[in-house]
């Protein structure tokens, strides 16, 4: 089965998309990456899609559901590189994943996981 | 032909859109690819055509949000804000025919 691989890196577990999705490629990634988060008790989950020349109504719609389903399983998931032309098309499209947090490159969407996660650390007082 | 990304990038978006339409809705059918040429401008017209179920209304299925599958909703109306030219034909029983057309600037 052709797979997207995901990494773990610490709480975090990373996706880098290099191929472009069709349709049954981001179904499996939903599922593998939920059943990762599960698994490995991520906290937050950062999706590269800088390699991406198209996303489409559904591949939007997927990402933004993984996102979802992350945040059940209470991880964070944040969307990184996206083209601006994706971004036009999207907006166009009508599809502004609302409910997914952005970032322009991989840093930044760490910085945003770590900030993301000590945050939710203070609220619980758990680690601090 | 070559376009910039951005018209290629929403060209190619509508594409996807419309040939799930055409897999999903309309049981599968053909997508022919044209080079077209219109007063000194040329472009590439895309015609998707199925002889599905048919879309009992063309202007509600336009609008966003309308579904009939689960991917549904912002396909044929999303498509048609991203290219030059967008028509549609359906009749229930008969198929449905869409094509778009994006014109390669001067």
């Amino acid at each position: 089965m052709e797979q997207i691989p995901v990494l773990k890196l610490g709480d975090f577990l990373l996706v880098s998309i290099q191929v472009e999705l069709h349709d049954e490629l981001v179904l499996n990634l939903q599922d593998d990456l939920t059943s990762r988060i599960e698994k490995t008790h991520a906290r937050g989950v950062l999706i590269d899609i800088s390699a991406l020349e198209i996303v489409d109504s559904f591949i939007g719609r997927t990402l933004g559901h993984i996102a979802a389903m992350a945040r059940v399983l209470d991880a964070t998931t944040v969307l990184v590189g996206m083209r601006p032309a994706v971004a036009i098309t999207l907006v166009e499209l009508g599809m502004s994943l609302k409910g997914i947090r952005t970032a322009l490159d991989i840093d930044k969407g760490m910085a945003l996981l770590r900030l993301s996660l000590d945050e939710a650390s203070d609220e619980t007082g758990e680690f601090s | 032909m070559a376009f910039g990304t951005l018209e290629r990038t929403k060209f190619v978006t509508a594409a996807s859109e419309l040939a799930r339409n055409t897999l999903v809705h309309g049981k599968g059918g053909t997508v022919t690819i044209i080079e077209v040429e219109r007063d000194g401008r040329i472009g590439i017209k895309l015609v998707f055509a199925d002889e599905g179920p048919g879309i009992p209304d063309i202007n509600r299925a336009l609008e966003d949000g309308y579904s009939t599958a689960k991917s549904m909703g912002l396909g044929l109306g999303g498509a048609r804000r991203l290219v030059n030219e967008f028509d549609i034909t359906s009749a229930v029983n008969v198929g449905t025919t869409v094509s778009i057309t994006q014109w390669k600037r001067r």
